[in-house]
């Protein structure tokens, strides 16, 4: 067996989600191989080539691959998928984006977003919001798998992998990148934090937010949001946790005026200990919560920043 | 511009999933089904398009049973033109959903097509990017901004990090994200006028595409369930009970 595994990166840093997907690539079995996609990102293929039990580090560098846009991923990874019978990338928004044109491309359906690896072929994945979880088997000769990241634990460090240039892909491509605009937060990524404190539509305003990033700076934690807040504009959309937004498992999650609908859960109900604050003590919240305290929050925030 | 807007009948995002206990599947029995959300926003932006001079025709297309014809009258009646039903009892898998998807692409000719970025049931999240693959066309997946002038689509996408804008020269296939657009209501009169608009019957075969599993499912169960904890009386509690627990 021979499995690829695509990095998630930013051309300077390689993401969490790579080492995650990777011990996912380990529970399949076999022979691990990591292809780095990017411009000008040498220094993560020299991270990626660390992961204790990589056996080689592709990486291919161009301008087309700055972004990872989907067309000159499909590109690059079809070609290389004959020699590999798995490929796999971590759920984020760039795998989500790229990995279901490759199956596409090789006649092979994507599984995603597994959570767990019961045989080299099958699969648990959740569906219906993580309502209920689907055991899958899949027949094709190569398995396309998006991992979801806070099902695995991180790869260990202490390899050395060689790192071996591939070409990358010839454009052009029909969609071009015009430009960003990231939200900048010097607080821990917030699928990857400790500790994530979000906020709901009972926060009121984008103001109010402010009582939670004060309390993350305390405690060194990550700023979530349900939907609601994300809507009405509370807050930038990559604070959305949920079924259609992140996905987080931290060691302490705090809902604070956050009713607890199933499509928020799906995305913190792994967490360890959840905490809620919200005033309604029906809130279906308090069902998933470890410690609930039913309070007005503009009573209950300004009360724990205090206390930490 | 014609545009072809693909929605799915599922479980209606307000009711809980059901597992059967034989562990085969999710209970759809007697339960309430409507038009994927994802596939309302579509409908949605398809027939802002519309309302703009932009798109002259919004063709939606529904893979499933029968009673997928009322979720294509749910579109049609908040704009689109007419429907096509691609009639089957299976469970479709979005690899044959997008191959169906082109046979429609190939025989239509539309300009854009607009999917859901995920069906709220399978959470696959695939089938508008294989559709894309399929076609050889561009893609926006997780759109929350469309605008098409000159023949190309500026398309503002919801990324982990915040947002990004692509240019996708057209033909190409967008994916909705929830901020994309509110979708309306229909009015009774415009549920009226659906009734009239056509919807043509096909299945599979018509187009030759055989349903293939590519994903055999072994089971379906039912996720851990987490019991509800204490709850605390003060702010001083709970911080209290976090550093016992160690977290903090
Ligand atoms: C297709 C689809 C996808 C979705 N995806 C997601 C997703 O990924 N993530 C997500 O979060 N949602 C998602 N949703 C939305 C979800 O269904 C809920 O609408 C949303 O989570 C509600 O957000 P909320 O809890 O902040 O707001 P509400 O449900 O309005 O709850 C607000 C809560 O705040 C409390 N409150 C108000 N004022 C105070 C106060 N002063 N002090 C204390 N408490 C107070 C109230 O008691 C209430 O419980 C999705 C919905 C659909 C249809
Ligand atoms: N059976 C179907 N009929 C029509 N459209 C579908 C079907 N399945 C998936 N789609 C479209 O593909 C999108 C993504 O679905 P999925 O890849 O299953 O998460 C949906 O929002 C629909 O737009």
């Amino acid at each position: 067996m021979a499995i690829l595994v695509i990095a998630e990166h930013d051309n300077t840093q390689l993401s969490d989600a790579t080492g995650k997907t990777v011990t996912a690539a380990a529970k399949i079995g076999g022979d691990v191989d990591i292809l780095v996609a990017g411009h000008e990102a040498g220094d993560v293929a020299a991270q990626a080539a660390k992961i204790a039990g990589v056996r080689t580090v592709l990486h291919a560098d161009g301008e087309v691959l700055a972004k990872q846009l989907a067309e000159a991923m499909q590109a690059l990874i079809v070609p290389l998928a004959k020699d590999y019978d798995a490929i796999l990338a971590p759920a984020t928004t760039n795998g989500k984006n790229y990995l279901p044109r490759v199956a596409a491309k090789l006649d092979v359906m994507q599984i995603s977003e597994i959570v767990e690896v019961k045989a080299p072929d099958t699969f648990v994945r959740p569906i219906y919001a993580g309502n209920a979880m689907q055991e899958v088997r899949s027949k094709d000769p190569i398995k396309v798998i998006t991992v979801r990241p806070t099902a695995f634990d991180a790869a260990s460090n202490g390899g050395a992998a060689p790192v071996e240039s591939i070409d990358a892909p010839q454009g052009p491509f029909k969609a071009k990148f015009v430009g960003e605009e990231l939200t900048k937060s010097d607080r821990p990524e917030l699928t990857t934090a400790r500790i994530v404190i979000s906020g709901g539509r009972g926060m009121g305003s984008a103001e109010n937010f402010a009582m939670l990033d004060r309390i993350a700076d305390k405690l060194g934690a990550a700023v979530g949001a349900s939907r609601a807040a994300v809507d009405a504009g509370f807050v930038p959309n990559d604070y959305q946790v949920g079924q259609t937004g992140k996905i987080v498992a931290p060691e302490l999650y705090i809902a604070v005026g956050i009713s607890g609908a199933i499509q928020h859960l799906a995305g913190m109900k792994d967490s360890k200990i959840i905490v809620a604050i919200n005033k309604d003590e029906d809130a279906p919240i308090f069902q998933v919560a470890d410690y609930g305290l039913v309070e007005d929050l503009f009573k209950a925030l300004p009360e724990l920043e205090a206390a930490l | 511009m014609k545009v072809l807007v693909p929605v799915k009948r599922v479980l209606d995002y307000n009711v809980k999933a059901r597992v059967k206990p034989d562990g085969s599947g999710v209970d759809l029995s007697n339960v309430k089904m409507s038009m994927n959300p994802f596939g309302e926003i579509a409908v949605e932006e398809a027939v802002r398009l519309k309302e703009k001079g932009i798109a002259s025709e919004i063709v939606v297309v529904s893979i499933g049973p029968q009673q997928a014809q009322e979720t294509i009258r749910t579109a049609l009646a908040m704009g689109a033109d007419r429907g096509i039903l691609i009639q089957t009892d299976e469970q479709v898998e979005p690899l044959s959903v997008a191959k169906l998807l082109k046979a429609v692409v190939d025989e239509e000719q539309p300009q854009l097509a607009i999917l859901g970025k995920q069906a709220i049931d399978d959470d696959a999240n695939q089938t508008g990017q294989m559709l894309a693959a399929l076609l050889d066309w561009p893609q926006g997946t997780f759109a929350s901004k469309l605008e098409i002038a000159d023949g190309k689509a500026k398309v503002t996408r919801e990324i982990d990090g915040g947002l990004q804008t692509l240019l996708l020269e057209l033909p190409a296939v967008i994916t909705t994200d929830l901020r994309l657009n509110e979708p309306r209501y229909a009015s009774l009169p415009n549920i009226m006028k659906a009734k009239r608009k056509p919807i043509s019957m096909k299945t599979p075969d018509d187009y030759g595409v055989a349903i293939e599993t590519h994903l055999e499912q072994i089971r379906v169960f039912e996720p851990p369930k987490r019991k509800a904890g204490v709850i605390v009386e003060s702010v001083a509690e709970l911080v209290d009970n976090l550093k016992k627990a160690g977290v903090i």
